[in-house]
């Protein structure tokens, strides 16, 4: 009964999204604010699958975004790849180096967080070093414009948002992400009751890094052209993170309605007064973690409304 | 070989500067598990208040320290009461303390950025040394440097015998090693915290004054790339233990020096790198015991 409940309210949520990109790409003449939007939510939902679900805090989610634009250009450019291919080349950039950092997740809360940023870090500077120009153009931008297609990229971002939010649906709902949130809890116990807590988290970190990655190669396509900068900048990782906390981390709905609320906020007061954003910004990290840490979700839940 | 020795001189005099920047961040993380990561920030606000107190009062970075340590102290305790009490109560304390300190951060730097504008800014040269220099193996040493170098080692050192030769010290170290044992010999273990997290503000605070002399211009953003290398620094030392700051101040130094000298290019991706490598071959640093307590 309740898997069939989670499945069908996950169909409603799907055609939703769907409807709300169809409808967004017809009515909104500023596509660059649909792509934004698009964007910040699959990567809310990407730091939603490990945060939520594992406890593990990817301060550093951005890496995988930098890393699979850089994947995205790099397969379109040298080796002259069908864009679709590259993008799962994206895809696949980040998973790989999720594998190559798996070894982080022996680190505990606030190290991990430390630790991600700083192979974010790494990974930026060695992407934008001229030493490496030939491979990444160094700190000179990458341009992909030959096989701009500004609405194959917008659709593709819309199915991987719907990809993460079904993959988020999944961990909440099976087996699997029971056996995670069981090893969130308590490592010990979940261990004795046989779940295999690393693998678990090893495979939700994969999953966590292909969606950044796709997500990256999905943008690269779009914008056509970027800086090490742009694709690598802290607030990418750092606006999903609080999206996530401020909806609610372990839902399915609380990240999304999270991004929109503060991400409108963003383009209301952000865009044209970037410090008194960055203000409020910090105030909200503050009260929200002392006063409602659970976020929105949380305070709906006290009040007898279960958050999908 | 003059040029190794460059380096080392050099590396010697960034290290202990990197020592002083991160030992306040230690101190918190040692008494509190708690992870300060407006460390950056609080030095450049340390910074400005310098630069202010020059402007407005012709005050001196050196005798600027003083009295930014009692402001940043003062602005230390008022929070510890208004956060803390909460952050401590929750399931996660460190994880919660990272996110919370990353608010204010964000915080900090808005405030820095509607204040003071977004311009580099730097204490003029001429207040240590300008562009005297010092000649010691074929080389030429800014004077700025030793008196910066010197007056980061007088920091360390009065942190040090505030730690093991006064009373509040004793206590102190007894929380970092056991908090719940510490309370069970009768030490006032919350007092004990605020005060020591007053003063760890006050030290992430100070080394803003010196900062320009050193290591780079003043500007709103330049927190965060300060507070990476007050990580690297705690890190390759051992969270929570204030040798560890000395030790890793100076390694990262020295070794920041070498990557300069030798492979330049790539010195940015150095720090990053370095600290990567020591989380995952010894996360509890090179002083650190084999029990991770957060």
């Amino acid at each position: 009964m309740k898997h069939k409940t989670a499945l069908s309210t996950t169909t409603i949520v799907v055609l939703l999204l769907l409807l709300l990109a169809g409808a967004g790409n017809v009515l909104v003449s500023n596509q660059a604010l649909l792509v934004d939007i698009l964007m910040f939510a699959a990567l809310t939902q990407g730091v939603n699958m490990l945060y939520g679900y594992t406890g593990y805090m990817p301060f550093g989610y951005v890496a995988f975004f930098g890393v699979g634009a850089y994947g995205f250009a790099i397969s379109v450019k040298s080796l002259g790849l069908d864009p679709w291919l590259a993008l799962l080349c994206g895809g696949v950039c980040g998973m790989i180096l999720c594998i190559l950092i798996a070894p982080l997740l022996r680190l505990k809360g606030a190290y991990f967080a430390i630790a991600t940023l700083a192979a974010a870090m790494a990974v930026k500077e060695l992407i934008a070093n001229p030493a490496l120009t030939p491979i990444t153009q160094g700190p000179y931008g990458m341009d992909v414009s030959d096989v701009l297609a500004a609405s194959k990229s917008y659709w593709s971002l819309t199915v991987i948002l719907v990809l993460s939010t079904v993959a988020a649906a999944y961990l909440k709902f099976s087996r699997f992400g029971l056996s995670l949130r069981a090893g969130r809890d308590n490592e010990r116990s979940a261990a004795t009751a046989g779940i295999d807590v690393v693998r678990g988290r090893v495979v939700t970190l994969c999953g966590s890094g292909l969606i950044g990655g796709l997500t990256g190669a999905a943008y690269a396509w779009n914008i056509a052209f970027f800086y090490p900068d742009a694709v690598f900048g802290v607030n990418l990782s750092l606006f999903p993170v609080i999206f996530v906390i401020f909806g609610g981390a372990g839902t399915v709905l609380g990240p999304l309605v999270g991004a929109a609320i503060l991400y409108s906020l963003y383009v209301f007061v952000g865009v044209s007064n970037p410090q008194y954003f960055q203000l409020l910004y910090g105030i909200l990290i503050v009260f929200l973690l002392l006063f409602a840490p659970g976020g929105i979700a949380a305070i709906l839940r006290r009040i007898g409304i279960r958050v999908f | 070989m003059n040029l190794l020795l460059y380096a080392l001189i050099a590396g010697l005099m960034f290290g202990v500067f990197f020592a002083a920047v991160s030992i306040g961040l230690n101190l918190l993380f040692g008494v509190m598990r708690i992870v300060n990561v407006a460390q950056g920030d609080m030095m450049v606000w340390g910074g400005y208040l310098a630069l202010t107190l020059y402007e407005v009062f012709h005050i001196g970075p050196l005798f600027a320290i003083p009295l930014v340590f009692v402001v940043a102290v003062l602005c230390g305790g008022i929070a510890y009461y208004g956060l803390m009490p909460r952050v401590l109560r929750a399931p996660d304390p460190s994880l919660v303390s990272l996110i919370v300190f990353f608010g204010i951060s964000e915080i900090l730097q808005a405030v820095a950025m509607i204040v003071f504008g977004a311009d580099q800014r730097f204490l003029p040269r001429e207040l240590l040394g300008g562009d005297r220099t010092v000649y010691m193996f074929d080389h030429a040493y800014p004077v700025a440097w030793f008196i910066v170098g010197s007056v980061s080692a007088v920091i360390v050192v009065l942190v040090f015998a505030y730690l093991y030769k006064t009373r509040l010290g004793y206590a102190t170290r007894a929380i970092m090693s056991n908090r719940g044992e510490a309370a069970s010999v009768g030490i006032n273990v919350s007092r004990i915290s605020a005060i020591n997290f007053a003063i760890g503000i006050g030290l992430a605070a100070i080394p803003g004054c010196l900062v320009t002399f050193i290591y780079g211009n003043l500007s709103p953003s330049s927190g965060l790339e300060l507070t990476i290398i007050a990580f690297a620094v705690v890190i390759i030392g051992s969270m929570g233990k204030p040798m560890g700051a000395l030790l890793g101040g100076i390694i990262y130094g020295i070794a920041t020096a070498l990557m300069q000298v030798y492979l330049s290019s790539w010195s940015t991706f150095f720090p990053n790198a370095l600290l990567l490598v020591i989380m995952l071959i010894r996360p509890s640093g090179l002083l650190g015991s084999r029990a991770r307590e957060a």
